[in-house]
């Protein structure tokens, strides 16, 4: 507890990646919560290793999105049951990754968020060689059990880390 | 490469052709060179393709002939899970029996399936999934749970004693309504379906509506929000069905509500921080039950009281039964811990009810040896 400034959490964990169980790496972490929750919290950290590298599976991606014909448009990933083509694979991944920037800038002591679903995705045209995705997600706010619509739009370049651009929070429909 | 739907016949007469994905620019640009118009009709038939097969699948499902063909790793809809049932009672009558307890908002039929040796009254476990309606996982396994208890009711030492002195009660689809919305509507519906106070927002929270702390901190009065309690305690008949249940059957041991997601094993309370008398005995159980349940596949889960270990939560079901004097009163979270979160894909639906029934076991048994 900081006087007059706010929350802080020193943190150490275990990143396991998603796609290999058993690669993992330590992190330690210092995270500040503000006084009155309006701004995001700072976040500082340092990893002790090497992330794995997915040059290969990044550019596989890359190249396969930028040989389509038309502009990627997908809807409901994944769908009811919990599937998630392969294709749409590094689609979702992407949006968990984007997600992560929105969830941080958007939480509290108070708040758990997580990427629940992408309702609708689209690609937008660029001239440049970055790939540009227009996102609808839900998230799941666990304390309040709300789902919220979220938009955000995704900057994404093999060699470039992820951007998102532009974020914001959409209203719920009363019917649903 | 290319396939003629419509093979050219003369002049005049269109062509329907199917162009595989590669040939498509070349015979774009071949047509435009040679100034031959042409539109597109199916922009991608592999979708339709799908769509085909995927009514197909449902269509055969709809033939659901015996509790043996029916396929327990995939998601069902509540005519399927309904129809299920009645085939398990049909093809155990001798163990199975199906009750209605009362009707939902829409009035669909609210059932309870009763797995009893016999006796009169004896002392009870109950059972409930589905009570929030998107968290699929627990509707799914409470249906492989009903299979489950059939098939090894006899040769499974544990199951066996606690039939021979127990009778085990299992509400699959405790929210039908909402379940159904689920299927047709909006796939992230939690709540009942009703409608209150003339509000433009529908459904009430069913585990914010018990009589327990009702209304205090850790609900919302506001209809439009995922946790509202609703107007009064047991204001939805899911809930009124259950509490008249519990307080006409008088011999309820344990009570388990199941949810997802978070992998956790909580007992009371939500509603306050003040323990529960047995909070020893229960976090204890707990710890005994989640060791079993990770035994299998390694799932790690969390317990403790709900409110120490989730979040604080007034007029939450198991409080209630617990104020009852229902001691070994329980809530699971199953699987995930987010990652796919309420869209656990269906190829965890059968380990997750596995490891699940072994934490159940270690519940019954405990109930059965510590009977009061």
């Amino acid at each position: 507890d900081i006087n007059g400034v706010g929350q802080k959490y020193h943190l150490e964990l275990v990143l396991e990646d998603v796609l290999d169980k058993d690669s993992t790496v330590n992190c330690t972490a210092e995270v500040l919560y503000h006084l009155g929750n309006n701004i995001p919290p700072d976040v500082q950290f340092t990893i002790e290793g090497e992330l794995k590298n997915a040059e290969e599976a990044d550019n596989i991606f890359y190249n396969r999105i930028k040989s389509l014909e038309k502009e990627l448009v997908a809807e409901n990933i994944p769908d009811s049951h919990g599937n998630v083509s392969p294709e749409m694979e590094p689609v979702h991944l992407l949006a968990w990754v984007a997600s992560g920037y929105v969830i941080w800038q958007n939480s509290t002591e108070n708040t758990k968020f997580q990427l629940a679903q992408i309702k609708r995705v689209k690609q937008v045209k660029r001239s440049d060689e970055y790939l540009e995705f227009d996102y609808t997600i839900l998230l799941h706010e666990m304390v309040s059990q709300e789902i919220i619509p979220w938009q955000m739009t995704v900057l994404w370049h093999p060699r470039h880390s992820v951007q998102v651009t532009q974020d914001s929070r959409q209203p719920k429909h009363a019917s649903e | 490469q290319l396939d003629f739907w419509l093979a050219p016949r003369g002049l005049g007469h269109p062509v329907d052709v199917r162009v595989p994905f590669p040939s498509l620019q070349p015979l774009k640009a071949h047509l435009e060179a040679n100034g031959i118009s042409y539109s597109i009709m199916i922009e991608d038939v592999q979708v339709l393709v799908d769509h085909e097969r995927t009514d197909m699948l449902r269509r055969q499902r709809q033939l659901l002939l015996s509790t043996s063909t029916f396929d327990y790793a995939t998601y069902h809809s509540l005519e399927e899970i309904y129809a299920f049932m009645d085939l398990l009672v049909a093809e155990n009558p001798n163990l199975v029996s199906k009750l209605e307890i009362g009707r939902s908002t829409e009035n669909r039929p609210l059932y309870v399936l009763k797995f009893s040796r016999g006796g009169t009254n004896r002392p009870a476990v109950w059972i409930d999934t589905g009570i929030h309606s998107r968290e699929w996982v627990t509707q799914a396994s409470g249906v492989w749970f009903a299979k489950k208890i059939v098939l090894d009711h006899e040769n499974d030492e544990g199951l066996a004693s606690v039939l021979d002195k127990m009778d085990i009660f299992l509400e699959i689809v405790t929210n039908p309504d909402g379940f159904v919305f689920t299927h047709t509507q909006n796939r992230m519906w939690r709540k009942t379906r009703s409608r209150h106070s003339g509000s433009l927002c529908v459904g009430v929270d069913p585990n914010r509506n018990w009589d327990a702390g009702f209304g205090g901190s850790g609900a919302s009065a506001n209809p439009c929000s995922e946790t509202y309690h609703g107007p009064y305690a047991n204001s939805e008949p899911e809930v009124k069905a259950i509490v008249d249940f519990v307080k006409n059957h008088g011999n309820i041991k344990a009570f388990v509500s199941i949810h997802s997601y978070s992998q956790l094993l909580l007992y009371p309370y939500g509603y306050t921080s003040t323990p529960v008398p047995d909070q020893k005995e229960l976090h204890q159980i707990s710890e005994e039950a989640v060791a079993a349940l990770s035994s299998l596949y390694g799932t790690s889960y969390k317990y403790g009281s709900i409110i120490t270990t989730i979040y604080q939560a007034s007029g939450g079901t198991i409080d209630w039964t617990y104020n009852q004097g229902i001691k070994y009163s329980f809530t699971f979270e199953l699987r995930d811990t987010g990652r796919y979160g309420f869209l656990l894909p269906a190829k965890q639906i059968v380990p997750t009810a596995e490891e699940t029934w072994l934490a159940l076991k270690v519940i019954m048994q405990h109930a059965l040896d510590h009977l009061y």
